[in-house]
């Protein structure tokens, strides 16, 4: 059961990932990247790890894409014209991303080689009182200053925005 | 397993045969609510007091030509009311309705399944929903809907914080994120729940909570994306028959999940106001007694001709009802269902006064309100919460 459900939602989450980029509209390529988070949350799910789950669906599919989609929706963007590919494009893009594909698996074998390092329900850090503990503890120092990083963002974002208006 | 998998699909099939009826019911009763508000009978034709109303409305949208505009994004346009729909009917399978009970032998909670993150998958499947009406206005192809959808992303993004962040509080004050264990922590009396218990009474975040859920559920004073003077329906005006039908579904859901999620974080949720031993058990048979008695004074009232037959009916429903009420093999699990269903009624009751009696909002003063009001308020409320409850331990 487990396996069969990863199976459907990792087919998912890489035919919606294929088709965020072959899209030429924005707002298509917005609906698949919902697609994408949503199941990667499932993903999540299975392994047992359900705040991050439930949080990837708030964050991610909840708040984030739906500011995506309303600042496509705002500008009323139309669907991008396909224009003829660059020489370089037409012959070094399929060759390179078989590399790139290639250089990632490697790692991926080189870095966990044992097949039984993650398995189904086996993450038992996943609920809320061991995550808010991770973060308020042993990585504290992160968390606080990702969230200064943040609040940096936020006041540069209106900086720019008030030149502009001036 | 295989008789969790029987009670479950019986609990399922029960759960959405009560909700569906309750959709359609509700929209009687808010027109009804809304008539006496204004002085007028309301839905008065079909059946007694209108009562098949419904039944005449769900065959109407039915058997009504599905039209599908030309001019529209076809896959979105589909995909919109089919989203809006799941994800309103999605969230009742957290909500606990009452105790583990045990029913024939059979032990079960009166819940579908009682997730430990019950709230936040609440708050997800909520969060999901708003793409149905932005969908819905984007890919209608029409300036009126586009402008609908617009106003709703915007309207539920900025509302959407200080609803979350209300919720966080008597979260913190229960210490528990499972929505059955939260109705627990309340248990005992009015005194416990969580609108007046703790170190800090969470009176505020439950009045921040109710507005927040006014705007999340698209209602009056808050129901901009589909102000009808300025942009003819909003998000749905180019739905039409069953589609237009779930949006109209979909947001009666959105209402009762809210009002559920209001009884279970502040207001105790199935537990009654008072403990059993003190009579609390009886209330509901006096209720239903009282009710019957008035039914059918009326009823007998010769000046009301028409309401002959139908008006008796009702008062000897009513007498059964008392009297399940007071047998105690139905008592265990009807009392509460009762006391939940008061609450969440109440709830709803609210929403349609609040119809009958506010103006809608401007846009402007909708999006200032919320940032320089309820957010501020709710984060105030959460930072006292906070300390408090670390002070207290």
């Amino acid at each position: 059961m487990d396996v069969i459900l990863f199976l459907v939602f990792a087919v998912v989450a890489v035919v919606c990932a294929i088709n965020v980029v072959v899209q030429t509209h924005p707002i298509s390529s917005a609906v698949s990247l919902i697609g994408v988070m949503g199941s990667l949350a499932v993903l999540y799910l299975l392994l047992g790890a359900e705040f991050i789950a439930a949080a990837q669906v708030i964050v991610y599919a909840g708040a984030i894409m739906v500011l995506f989609v309303f600042v496509i929706m705002l500008l009323n963007a139309g669907a991008e014209a396909k224009e003829g590919r660059s020489l370089m494009v037409r012959f070094l893009g399929l060759p390179a991303l078989v590399m790139l594909l290639g250089l990632l698996a490697y790692f991926v074998q080189r870095l966990f080689p044992r097949g039984d390092s993650v398995h189904f329900g086996g993450f038992t850090g996943g609920s809320p009182r061991d995550i808010g503990m991770a973060l308020f503890t042993t990585y504290l120092l992160p968390f606080e200053a990702t969230s200064i990083l943040i609040l940096i963002a936020i006041v540069g974002a209106i900086v720019l925005a008030r030149k502009e208006m001036d | 397993m295989d008789s969790f998998l029987v009670i479950s699909l019986v609990k399922v099939a029960i759960v959405f045969a009560v909700l569906l009826t309750t959709l359609a019911y509700l929209q009687w009763v808010e027109r009804k609510v809304l008539a006496h508000i204004q002085v007028r009978p309301g839905p008065y034709r079909v059946g007694p007091h209108g009562l098949l109303q419904p039944v005449a409305d769900v065959i109407k949208l039915l058997t009504k030509e599905d039209l599908t505009p030309p001019f529209v994004n076809q896959p979105l346009y589909l995909l919109a009311p089919f989203l809006a729909m799941t994800m309103a009917l999605l969230s009742i399978c957290v909500i606990p309705f009452g105790p583990v009970i045990t029913v024939g032998g059979v032990r079960t909670a009166m819940q579908l399944t009682d997730l430990n993150i019950g709230v936040l998958f609440v708050l997800a499947v909520t969060s999901m929903g708003v793409y149905g009406v932005v969908f819905a206005g984007w890919a209608s192809n029409n300036k009126y809907a586009l402008l609908g959808g617009l106003r709703s992303s915007a309207q539920m993004i900025s509302y959407e914080l200080p609803l979350s962040l209300a919720i966080a509080s008597p979260l913190l004050v229960s210490n528990t994120l499972s929505l059955s264990e939260l109705v627990g922590k309340q248990a005992g009396g009015i005194w416990n729940w969580n609108v007046f218990h703790g170190p800090f009474p969470q009176v505020f975040a439950f009045v921040i909570f109710l507005i927040a859920a006014f705007a999340e559920t698209n209602r009056v004073p808050f129901d901009l994306p589909e102000a009808e003077n300025e942009l003819v329906a909003g998000f749905h005006v180019e739905y039409s028959s069953m589609k237009f039908a779930s949006f109209f579904m979909s947001e009666y859901a959105n209402m009762i999940t809210v009002s559920c999620m209001a009884t279970l974080l502040f207001l105790g949720g199935w537990v009654a106001p008072w403990p059993a031993e003190y009579g609390s058990r009886f209330v509901p048979a006096a209720i239903f007694v009282a009710a019957g008695l008035v039914a059918l004074y009326h009823g007998l009232n010769p000046r009301r001709r028409r309401d002959k037959y139908s008006l008796p009916v009702v008062a000897a429903v009513f007498f059964v009802m008392a009297g399940a009420f007071l047998l105690p093999m139905t008592q265990e699990w009807l009392l509460p269902l009762f006391w939940f269903a008061a609450k969440t009624g109440g709830i709803l009751f609210l929403f349609m006064w609040v119809r009958g009696t506010l103006p809608r909002f401007r846009y402007d003063q909708l999006m200032g309100f919320t940032w320089k009001w309820l957010f501020p308020a709710a984060m105030l409320n959460l930072l006292v919460t906070g300390f408090l409850v670390a002070w207290w331990s």
